[in-house]
Order: structure tokens, then sequence, then C-alpha cells
């Protein structure tokens, strides 16, 4: 069995941590690159504000003092999010990040009558010692733990923990509430081309004939379909995946601390991650890069750091991408542990054709985004026809100054001395 | 759009994690042990003293004198872990009204109480106000200008 761990509203989450008062307040956190809604708590989504909506539309709550918005806290984050991957650790040898806010966790080796008592350990293991609450969704496959966790999250009967086997009675009733939309990987376009067809719910899905899938659909959709029957079909490295985040990362051959070996390394999985981005018509955020050592090796000393790096905007461009994961890595890049893995991961994607231009897009960096456009194009078809790392880039020389635009940050409370959180 | 001068979201780690790896002594090129090995990648770590979770570690600063009766000045560091359950003479750390403080966990009469040891602070009955315990106060820094 397989269990995905989601924190519920994550950047919420963190500053509600030190903040107290901020519970059941409606509180949205803005980027710093474009002043847009990144995140948003329950009470601020029970408001009617979209994900994405720039900052200056929000005035007027605001202004009645009905929301509160805060600058986004990335550093705050990435410490958070490595400690809910630690608790997560303690438990399962098999937990992969998914996202900055979602792990995969392995659930084998229990007993099924036990797996919902130790997943409601976990549950509230994560909330006590780290303070970010959490939905568990536990199930055969990745896809159907997407599903349950969904479930846990959205069901109050469920108390936050789902635990869904496909031979179970509430299998069916609850794969026919769930929209092929807010099945994993199935998109908005496919959800219409299905529709025709008559197939609307999960349930659906699990009726129809895998094979036919893959014929009128594709070999993804057809994974899709074997996963919400409970048969696994998707491993963590599919590299076809178009699953709403974009990692890359491998383990290297064998341990290793040399700095240039590493170097090189994140710095392929950053051009690689932005072509990916590029395929999909996406723009990111932010860049998260992190290191590993073997923890199987008790014997070395241990050290698996992560940063996470904010782009000046909303980008595509190979060559921010790459400087941002460069600036990570050197920022977390310690001499004598030897690394056993590395990866780059984009955060809070958004789509390209709605991106919002940001108050310092200027006509001239219109006109040099559509000169980088073109660039890109040109990289990336280079490097398809003539074989990848055909054309890379160098380091790009940091020249005009970058004026964050972090107002409302709050103190970074865990892990700047003079940020400490003050109590009385 | 201007080549950024991009602003780490992470700090620098410190130059020295603690626990620091040494490099590995050389044993004598001639195969004889060398007398430092048993020394080997040995130093004394103040977090592996203080710091049992590193997860549910936080550190906290006081502000304030409410607490001097128990021994906490103001300025001084807390090391808090949120992994403890916490027992009556606990130090914790509490949300009372949408804010984070420091008290001591005391039982009066069968209830629940937070207490600050100063009289010009009433203790708060935990029963009553919307307060959390948030963490346990596993110890308290106290630095001395020097």
């Amino acid at each position: 069995m397989i269990g995905l761990i989601d924190c519920n509203n994550f950047y919420v989450s963190c500053e509600r941590a030190f903040q107290p008062r901020l519970e059941g307040v409606p509180v949205g956190v803005l980027s710093n690159n474009d002043g847009c809604v990144i995140a948003r708590s329950n009470e601020l989504k029970a408001l009617g504000v979209e994900m994405g909506t720039p900052a200056f539309e929000l005035r007027p709550l605001l202004r009645q003092r009905r929301i509160e918005l805060l600058s986004s806290n990335y550093e705050l984050y990435g410490d958070m999010s490595s400690r809910v991957q630690q608790v997560l650790e303690e438990f399962s040898a098999g937990v992969e990040p998914y996202s900055i806010d979602e792990m995969f966790v392995r659930f084998d080796g229990f007993a099924p009558e036990q797996m919902h008592t130790h997943a409601q350990e976990l549950f509230t293991k994560v909330r006590r010692f780290t303070h970010i609450p959490i939905s568990i969704g536990i199930a055969p496959t990745r896809t159907l733990a997407k599903l349950a966790n969904r479930v846990a999250k959205k069901l109050p009967i469920y108390g936050g923990v789902c635990v869904l086997r496909a031979d179970s009675e509430e299998y069916e009733p609850l794969l026919r509430q769930v929209t092929l939309g807010d099945v994993w990987g199935v998109g908005r376009r496919l959800v219409e081309r299905l529709a025709l067809l008559g197939l609307r719910s999960a349930w659906d899905l699990t009726q129809a004939d895998p094979k036919q899938i893959r014929q009128r659909f594709s070999v993804t959709l057809e994974r899709t379909c074997l996963e919400l029957k409970g048969i696994p079909s998707i491993e963590m490295n599919d590299p076809d995946e178009a699953r709403q985040r974009i990692m890359t990362s491998r383990s290297f051959g064998r341990l290793t601390d040399n700095r240039q070996e590493i170097q090189q390394a994140i710095r392929q999985f950053a051009q690689r991650s932005a072509e990916k981005l590029r395929r999909q018509d996406g723009l990111a955020r932010a860049v998260y890069v992190f290191l590993k050592t073997n923890r199987h090796r008790p014997d070395l000393p241990q050290y698996s750091p992560s940063a996470v790096v904010e782009l000046p905007q909303p980008t595509d461009n190979s060559r921010y991408v790459l400087h941002a994961a460069s600036q990570a890595f050197a920022a977390i890049y310690r001499p004598h542990y030897r690394f056993m893995k590395a990866g780059v991961m984009l955060l809070d994607l958004v789509d390209a054709n709605r991106a919002q231009l940001s108050l310092l897009d200027t006509p001239e960096s219109q006109a040099q985004r559509e000169r980088n456009d073109r660039l890109m194009a040109t990289l990336d078809t280079l490097n398809h026809k003539m074989g990848r790392g055909t054309v890379t880039f160098g380091r790009p020389s940091p020249k005009a100054a970058w004026l964050l635009r972090c107002a409302n940050r709050t103190p970074r409370w865990t892990t700047r001395w003079d940020e400490l959180p003050l109590l009385r | 759009m201007p080549d950024a001068k991009l602003i780490p979201a992470h700090p620098e780690p410190p130059l020295l994690p603690l626990p620091y790896p040494l490099p590995l002594t050389r044993a004598g090129l001639s195969g004889f042990p060398s007398p430092a090995q048993d020394y080997e990648g040995r130093t004394l770590d103040l977090n592996e003293r203080l710091v049992k979770r590193p997860a549910s570690t936080f550190f906290m600063t006081v502000t304030g004198d409410s607490m001097e009766a128990f021994g906490i000045a103001e300025g001084d560091l807390l090391v808090v872990d949120s992994a403890i359950e916490p027992r009556p003479g606990h130090i914790l750390v509490a949300s009372v009204e949408g804010e984070l403080v420091v008290k001591r966990y005391e039982v009066l009469d069968h209830r629940p109480y937070l207490a600050s040891g100063n009289p010009s602070y009433r203790p708060i009955p935990a029963a009553d106000l919307e307060c959390q315990a948030w963490g346990v106060v596993r110890a308290v820094i106290h630095e001395y200008s020097v």
C-alpha cells in the first residue's frame, strides 16, 4: 500500500504555526515576484478568492480588514517541509517527496486492520511535532492514494485519514462521487473528450476497457485507468507524467562529495526541468533544490539539505531556472559529505497563457521576453534534434539588482537567529 | 527581464554544520594504526545534547520579565520541543488568545493553570481560555556578555 501525505493549505499552515491568531482568519499568501495569490486558507477559498488572483484586486477586502495577505516566506516553507519529511522518514523508509507539500510514503508491512491506526498515529504525530495539519490517503496505487487523500480532506467523517482498497465497500460509492477532472493526471481537455463517451466519474473509468482507452487516448490514461482499478502502474520516475509538478532527480552512480560533479548534475536537472516546463506551457515561481546523503550508511555523516530560491518573476527561461538552482546549490553544499542523490523541483507553477504581467514588465522587457521565447524554442529544437545537452548555458552574470517585494513577509522563524519568535 | 540578482530563500547554513565530520585521519602509510584513531570524527556537539528531535525542535527568544522567578530572563534562548507530552511542572510554550507565550504548567486543586511565577501576572486557567500547549521547553540558554 502507498500513502499520499498532503499538507493542508501548506504555506498558510506554516504561517499559522507561529501566529496562532491567524487561525480561523481568511489568509492568503502572495508571490513576491508577481503579487498573485499562491496559497489560500479555507476561509479565503470560501470568500471566492481564486488561485492566481492579483493582490490589487483584493485591496477592498484587505481595507475592510476581512482578510490577511502575507508575502511568501519560502525559507520558512522549505524548512517546515523538511521537518514534515523527517517525521515521515522516522515512520517509513520509503518517503518520496512529490512536491514541497506532498509526499508519497510506503505503508508496507502493516496488517490491513492496523493500517488505519498507524495512519491515524502518523496524522497526529506530524501535526503535534511540526504544527502542520496533514491529510493522509492510503491505497494500493498512487492514483487511488491521491483520490483517497482528497476524500480524507473533503469529507469530514474521514477526519483527515482515508484508507481505500479496491475490494472495500466504500470503493464504488466513493469513486462514483469523484469526477474525472479531480482524478490525478486527467486534464481538462481529456475530461471533455471522456464526457463524449459518457465517462464522467472515476468509477466510469474503472469500468472502461484499458486496452481501448490506450487505443483511443494514450498509454498515460490507460495507466490511470488501471491504477483506479487498484493495479499499480505508475512509478515515480515515469518520464511522461504530466502531473502538475516538475521534478528532475537522480541517484548518482556512487556516493560523491565532488562539488563539480554535483553542481553539474544540478545544472542538468535545472535545464531538463525548464524544458519540461516549456513543453507543458507553464511558468514557475520558485526553484527547490535538494541533496541527500545515504541514510542507509550510518557510518557516514548525514546531511540532507534543501533550499528554495524564488525566481524574479514567473518564468520558463532556462537561464533563470539554472541560475536559481545554482544559487540554491551553492547555499547548501558542504564539503566532506558524500551525497547519494540530488534533485531540482519547480514550484508554484502557473499557466503561461494566464500569467499576470508584473508591474515591472515594461515594453522593453516584453520584447526581451519574446526574444527569450524564440531563443528557448530554438534551444529546445537543437537539443531535441542533435541530442540532449547539445546547447547549454554558461553562467548568467547578475547585473541589475532585483527588488524583491516582500513587504508583508513574516520573520523566518526557524532559520535565522535574529528572527526567532519572541515569547512573553 | 533584467538579469536577476536572486534572493536565496534559505540562509547560508552554518559554515561548519555540527557535528562536523573530521577528515579521516590517515592511518600510517606503513599500516601502523594511527594513534589518533580513537578520536576519529569526534567533537562535542551541543545539538546532540540539547536537540533530541530536529524535526520538532524550535528555537525561541524570551522577552519580558514574566518568567524571572523560574530563572528565565529576557533575551534567553529557549529550546522548545513539540514532541514532548506536557506534564505539570514543565515550562511550556502555549498559544493563549492567539499569541505564543512561555509559562509554567501547574495543577492547582486538580485544575490546570499556566503560571508565570511573577505575582503581577495571575495564573491563567488552562481549561477556560482558548489555550493550547505548543511545545515543551527542554533547555534555556542564557548568554552572558563577555
